[in-house]
Parts: structure tokens; C-alpha cells; sequence
């Protein structure tokens, strides 16, 4: 069960109480782009066994959407920011860098 | 007009922890941004009570505010005073990008009262918090077995929550069931 902190209202609660969305920091092809552009917004995603990022909704709290970063293996979560960016604070960076070497995700490393 | 009435027409269910239906209460919703200055100052002018710290409520007489979100406040008054409260603090708000609406009638409120480690542990049992760390004057949204609630404690040996008024059957069910058998964890 994961533990996930809302960066908004400062609970700290389990997942039950959250609602998770999906893969974080999609970039929406609207018109305009090509097929194989709007074929990997619609259809592609990241499965990874280890660093994986994530939007979350503090559904039965305050109401927020925010992002998550965890490890799909064992759950561990990272940490938990701000909806409002299009990539994970350098901060958090670090800190994934310092826990698992070598780690990837996307064009983030 | 007609006289306001509560979901449950004030439902009591005695035991160990008392649940107890409230109301009818004037709730009065303010979604605006609670961290700027014009919004303050319009709710202190309006209500005479101070907008609340993250996750706190502020109190002043019969009157509380309650912190639902960073962009959501929850006023609570007498009935009698709902309409006059939403025309003051609208008229205080001015431009200020807010919204003020009288949502008395879509909320039932609860009150829990007994032994405060009982009442804790009644909590528990329905609940994703952290019961041992909750503060007086603390307000926490979460889940209530299986509906959104919001619940804060007044004082020590009594716990005030709020839910939707369609799941009001629901909440005092669960909640009666909870608080009807005895303590199982010691001090």
C-alpha cells in the first residue's frame, strides 16, 4: 500500500484516500500534429519495473491533482509535487539519482 | 417559507459513543484563493472570523470557518444568519475572483461525543487517519468507509463531521455500528 503525502493540504495518508491518473507529464498533440505524434499521446506509455512518475487526485481530501514519484518495485515513494510543472523539481532528482543509480525514465536520468 | 429539515430528522443512536444528527445548520461554501489579502480581509469584515490556517478551523462566537482546500472555506453560522452573511461577504468580496453560495441544505452534520480515546477508536475503524496525532482544531477531509467526509474535534470527547446529505443514512449507519461495541485497544 503506498503512503503519499498531498502536496497542497500537507496530509499524509494511504492510497485509498487518493486517486491515481495515470503517467505524469504527457504533452497533448492536438491538431496540427502528425499521426505517429497523436498515436503515442493517445496509446503510448511507460511500463517501468523500478522509477515511475504519476499523477495522483487527493480525491476524498482537498480535491487536488498532484504528481507522485515512486518505484513500482517496491513502492517506495520518493515524493510528491506540484501539478502545475512539466517535469519532476531537480530536488526530487537528486534524490531518485542518490536511491537507485542508473535509473531512467523517458529522457530522464 | 417552510421550515428547514435535516436528512435524518435528527437521528440519535446512544451507546458508548454517542451519534447524534445536528441541525439545521447555516453552511455557507467560498471557493476563492484563501492565501490572498482581499479575500481575508472580506471574510473578516463579513463574518467577524479570521480565514484559517492550512488544515485548521478559526471560531468566534457561534461562528466557525473551516479549511476545506487551499481555494475552498466552509462557513459554518446559525441558520438565521445565512442570508444576510452571503450578501455581506459578497458585497466585501467585490472584483475579487470568489464565489459565495448558501449550501445549508447539502450537507448533514454529525456529532460524536464519549470517552476521547473511545471516540478515537470509533474513528479508526472508518477512517484513513491517524487518530493518535489528531489535534482539537485540526479539520481533515477524507474517507468514511466508503463516502467523503470532513471531521474535526471542537473539543476533547467530542468529534463534529459533515457529509453529503444524499449519503446521511449512510454515514449514521456506519457510524452507529462503529460506536456500538466497546474499546478494543488499551491505552
Amino acid at each position: 500500500m503506498l503512503i503519499l503525502t498531498c502536496p497542497y493540504c500537507g496530509v499524509t495518508s494511504e492510497e485509498t484516500e487518493f486517486h491515481g491518473g495515470g503517467e505524469a507529464h504527457l504533452k497533448r498533440e492536438g491538431p496540427g500534429s502528425d499521426d505517429q505524434a497523436f498515436e503515442g499521446y493517445l496509446f503510448h506509455r511507460e511500463n517501468p519495473y523500478g522509477v515511475h512518475f504519476e499523477r495522483w487526485r487527493h480525491v476524498y481530501g482537498c480535491g487536488k491533482w498532484f504528481h507522485a514519484a515512486r518505484d513500482t518495485q517496491t513502492l517506495e515513494v520518493f515524493g510528491t509535487y506540484s501539478a502545475q510543472v512539466t517535469t519532476p523539481p531537480e530536488d526530487l532528482l537528486a534524490v531518485i539519482r542518490d536511491k537507485r543509480p542508473g535509473w531512467q525514465w523517458r529522457d530522464l536520468a | 417559507m417552510s421550515d428547514p429539515v435535516t436528512a435524518l430528522s435528527n437521528a440519535v443512536a446512544e451507546g458508548p459513543v454517542r451519534v447524534a444528527e445536528t441541525g439545521p445548520h447555516g453552511m455557507i461554501t467560498l471557493r476563492g484563493d484563501l492565501s490572498s489579502d482581499a479575500v481575508a480581509a472580506a471574510v473578516q469584515s463579513a463574518t467577524g472570523v479570521a480565514v484559517p490556517e492550512v488544515r485548521r478551523l478559526s471560531s468566534a462566537g457561534d461562528r466557525s470557518i473551516l479549511w476545506m482546500s487551499p481555494d475552498e472555506a466552509m462557513i459554518l453560522v446559525p441558520r438565521a444568519e445565512v442570508a444576510q452573511i452571503v450578501t455581506a461577504l459578497t458585497q466585501a468580496l467585490g472584483t475579487a475572483h470568489a464565489l459565495v453560495a448558501d449550501m445549508s441544505d447539502a450537507r448533514a452534520r454529525f456529532r460524536l461525543t464519549g470517552e476521547d480515546a473511545h471516540l478515537r477508536e470509533v474513528m479508526v475503524r472508518l477512517a484513513p487517519v491517524d487518530m493518535d496525532r489528531f489535534e482539537t482544531g485540526e479539520i481533515r477531509r477524507t474517507r468514511l468507509a466508503q463516502i467523503p467526509v470532513a471531521l474535526w474535534m471542537p473539543e476533547p470527547g467530542a468529534i463534529e463531521l459533515i457529509c453529503f446529505r444524499s449519503v446521511a443514512k449512510y454515514a449514521f449507519d456506519v457510524l452507529t455500528v462503529a460506536a456500538s461495541s466497546a474499546r478494543v485497544f488499551a491505552e
